[in-house]
């Protein structure tokens, strides 16, 4: 529809210029004053910010203040430090291990409401009841897990009465386990929307088709549902990929200081007010999130899918 | 209707496991913050008691709680009003393509995707080092809002790809003016979905952690409050804290959906004249 009317302003466009020209120009125009909002918020909250960074990124730093230079030496040091390499690989290690999980649980859960919940009612409610929590605090969210899981936690003593433990496990709360365990927590319906969205759009009489060819559970499931999900997928995985990449909060919350990853590589600079450290390392990790994102966004048209 | 496959009741037990995921550490925390007063941060229950809910009320040991809460409380609704008609503005200009849409497209997307901790530095270099103060309702406000629009905006594209364009032509058709169009005929029928914007707006805003904590200033928001208590605090009167906010989050969730239903229902009511005769 949209391109419609541009093709034939283009064309009208070509034929006679004078009045159509004033036309297009008023149409420009329009869209401009409308969408100046959001592009003034994000010119000075967004991309002078990451400008900023890219800037600082080459400056100068004392034990308390920062000056302005021109050097290489944040990034000699970044990427001449044994502890960068180990710190990504960390972090791309938890974004792996956590969107591996949030896919799968995200897919069954999305998969059950789509095509397992039969009548339109009980599948916005059950959906909302997974989406209420994404709206509600993520710290308190975290902090809620220390109950569960501390030394004297609820898995701990359960598992003590059941036997199958004889001293409390220290590994529960404060470690990977804990970080990731509260990623997928965290995450998951990141996972669920967008799948749940595309799912809803599938054309009942595919499935029927498939039926009637003859194929079974299964195979309706990976030939046709799979296939016809990947844009919500895609979506889903560059929330997922995004925030655990970003993420310096839950890592230092739930491993109890004892992981890194490199949102927290920066914010222990910014502790220290090594701005200009804090500011290569943020380069190098927008940089890696940015070609990840792009490489996603190859398989996907986000605005189509909406 | 068909008898359930197996698959069914083995989904639904899935189902069921992940909500206790999702819903069962919250549920702890609130049955926790009713510790007695000598009671600690796990099980077991010393005593019933709203002790640590009176703690909240009345020593203000544990920080400036309820300062912060203000706070919050005013800075989401700035956020949740900047957003709802920002995104309704960008949403609109969207439909048609502009010089520079694409580009400011993609700025949106990197909004999306960028991790939190960069726009709070960013934002927080460039104001410390143009002389400005940090501030919650400047800084701050700015740094949530690169969060809540694309969200917003996201929200209004997959609105208006919905949307029936003859009910636009039709007002045209009839005389009215681009405005009135927009005034009489789009925002009637897209309200419900800004009920939506504003949900995502304030709630976003309220619970945001990573994107204030360099851009707030001296004066804590509710999270960098709670954040704070997180590493000094080691009673049960930070569940009794998360118990409050959470049970706002779900008055303020309950009250949005409500608003929601009523204005569909309104909608579906007054968007017919079937059957009400000539008119």
């Amino acid at each position: 529809m949209t391109n419609q009317t541009t093709q034939t302003n283009d064309t009208a466009f070509a034929q006679a210029p004078a009045p159509d020209a004033r036309r297009a120009m008023s149409h420009h125009l329009s869209g401009w004053l409308l969408a100046s909002p959001i592009a003034l918020v994000l010119t000075g909250f967004l991309l002078l910010p990451i400008i900023m960074i890219v800037v600082v990124s080459f400056w100068g730093a004392t034990e308390f203040s920062i000056y302005p230079a021109f050097q290489f030496d944040n990034y000699a040091f970044l990427l001449g430090s044994e502890v960068t390499y180990r710190v990504f690989l960390n972090t791309f290690r938890y974004a792996a291990i956590t969107w591996a999980l949030t896919l799968l649980i995200g897919f069954t859960v999305a998969y059950f409401l789509a095509f397992h919940v039969r009548s339109l009612n009980w599948q916005i409610g059950l959906f909302l009841f997974c989406t209420i929590p994404f709206w509600t605090s993520n710290i308190i969210r975290m902090i809620s897990w220390i109950p569960f899981l501390g030394r004297n936690g609820l898995a701990n003593s359960t598992l003590l009465s059941w036997g199958v433990i004889d001293q409390p496990v220290e590994w529960l709360l404060f470690s990977d386990f804990s970080v990731i365990l509260a990623f997928v927590h965290l995450y998951t319906l990141f996972m669920i929307v967008p799948i749940f969205n595309t799912m809803m759009r599938i054309d009942r009489s595919l499935l029927e088709a498939a039926a009637d060819a003859g194929a079974s559970g299964w195979q309706t499931l990976w030939n046709v549902i799979v296939p016809l999900t990947k844009p919500g997928i895609m979506i889903g995985t560059i929330f997922v990929i995004t925030l655990v990449m970003g993420d310096f909060i839950t890592v230092r919350f739930m491993s109890g200081s004892q992981s890194a990853n490199v949102g927290r590589l920066i914010s222990n600079d910014i502790a220290l007010l090594q701005y200009p450290s804090a500011s290569a390392t943020a380069v190098i990790l927008l940089i890696t999130v940015l070609l990840m994102i792009a490489t996603l966004l190859r398989f996907v048209d986000i605005r189509k899918e909406l | 209707m068909d008898p359930r496959p197996r698959s069914f009741y083995i989904l639904s037990a899935f189902f069921a496991l992940f909500l206790i995921f999702l819903y069962g550490p919250t549920i702890t925390i609130a049955i926790l913050s009713f510790q007695g007063p000598q009671g600690g941060l796990t099980f077991p229950m010393r005593g019933v008691s709203l002790y640590w809910f009176r703690d909240l009320f009345e020593q203000q040991a544990v920080g400036d709680i309820w300062g912060s809460f203000r706070r919050s409380l005013i800075l989401g609704l700035m956020v949740m009003t900047t957003t709802v008609v920002a995104s309704v503005m960008g949403g609109l200009a969207f439909r048609k393509r502009f010089a520079g849409s694409t580009a400011l497209f993609y700025l949106i997307v990197t909004s999306l995707v960028i991790p939190s901790i960069l726009v709070s530095l960013g934002v927080g270099l460039i104001f410390s080092q143009s002389g400005l103060r940090v501030h919650w309702s400047t800084s701050g406000f700015g740094a949530q809002l690169t969060w809540t629009l694309p969200f917003g905006l996201l929200i209004m594209f997959a609105v208006f790809n919905r949307f029936d364009r003859s009910y636009e032509e039709a007002a045209s058709d009839l005389g009215a003016s681009p405005w009135q169009t927009v005034r009489h005929v789009v925002l009637p029928i897209i309200a419900p979905s800004l009920i939506g914007v504003a949900l995502f707006g304030f709630t976003l805003s309220y619970d945001e952690f990573a994107r204030t904590l360099l851009t707030a200033g001296s004066y804590n928001t509710l999270p960098l409050e709670i954040f704070g208590m997180t590493t000094n605090v080691t009673t049960p009167v930070i569940f009794a804290l998360g118990t409050l906010t959470t049970v706002f989050s779900f008055l303020v969730i309950g009250i949005f959906l409500l608003l929601f239903w009523y204005l569909g229902k309104r909608r579906a009511r007054q968007g017919t004249d079937a059957g009400k005769g000539l008119v």
